[in-house]
């Protein structure tokens, strides 16, 4: 779910005696409700312009970023990252530098 | 009609163009440039004088022109507060970074030997970009295709309406140079992926 996996779902019983009780409170709202960064089918730019953006800024493998792009294309839209909300800002932010069409949302 | 491609040796993208192409190219940045640097960036509302004039910060509300709309869309569709602040920290940078990119294009037009005015025939503009400044062209040609298109009302699957516009209808010449940009984005993508 969330884009930094350092913080796994806490154990239910054991506490680690060493853990860190002064938890940022802003850590945990971002595991309770990631955001999702979507982008949204445009009749302009070219599929392997936005399959290349997806490669380029996610860093996402080929067929990774082709299978996003086909979903923009063919549902109208997709989730391309998840993450805490000043993350998937800056993901917005990074799609609308290339061009592509980018909103972002609590996830559902 | 020409294309980008990857030169195999210096790993270059290189592409050559006809004079009147690469004028026609530093046309659209440079209206570009002028579009993103023109409709002044500040919100349309009423709001106080005062507070108005002691706020260096970014517009909160969507542009009035379609391009511009396109160009920086809101990012909160639900959550009208959050979109205007998003806007007021984002919409300044991304309108100088695509104008800085535009200009980008033009001073490597204008390096490659394309002179202020273009008079002489025949004469051939040869770039070669390295990787860097071959994204910053493709971001730019983004730019250019998504103003166009805005202008001219491009939506999904009306390539027959395009196609059967009479020749001498002056959008039918644009959707020709929107189709063009689009041709040598393709190619460009292609060479960076290579």
């Amino acid at each position: 779910m969330c884009h930094h996996g350092d913080v796994s779902a806490a154990s239910p019983v054991e506490v680690d005696p060493g853990l860190d009780t002064t938890l940022d409170p802003d850590q945990i709202t971002v595991l309770a409700t990631p955001w999702v960064t979507i982008v949204w089918n445009d009749p302009v730019n070219l599929m392997s312009y936005v399959s290349y953006v997806f490669q380029k800024h996610f860093g996402y493998a080929k067929k990774k970023a082709e299978k996003l792009m086909m979903e923009v294309h063919k549902d109208g839209k997709s989730v391309v990252s998840t993450g805490s909300r000043e993350e998937m800002e800056r993901d917005v932010q990074a799609m609308h530098e290339f061009g592509l069409w980018a909103t972002l949302q609590k996830s559902q | 009609m020409s294309a980008f491609a990857r030169h195999r040796r210096s790993r270059r993208v290189i592409a050559t163009f006809s004079g009147f192409e690469a004028d026609l190219l530093r046309s659209l940045t440079a209206q570009l440039v002028e579009l993103l640097r023109n409709e002044a960036a500040v919100p349309h509302e009423d709001r106080d004088p005062f507070e108005a004039l002691m706020d260096f910060s970014g517009p909160t509300s969507e542009p009035e022109d379609p391009v511009l709309a396109r160009l920086f869309p809101t990012a909160y569709r639900d959550d009208e507060e959050a979109a205007s602040e998003f806007r007021r920290f984002t919409e300044g940078a991304l309108r100088d970074g695509k104008a800085a990119a535009a200009c980008t294009v033009i001073e490597t037009l204008e390096e490659a030997g394309l002179p202020p005015l273009l008079e002489e025939d025949g004469l051939m503009i040869d770039v070669e970009l390295d990787e860097p400044t071959a994204e910053i062209w493709m971001r730019s040609f983004t730019d250019v295709r998504l103003a166009l298109a805005s202008r001219l009302g491009i939506e999904d699957g009306d390539e027959e309406y395009w196609n059967e516009l009479p020749d001498e209808d002056p959008r039918a010449q644009a959707h020709d140079i929107y189709e063009w940009v689009g041709y040598l984005q393709e190619t460009l993508v292609h060479a960076l992926t290579v």
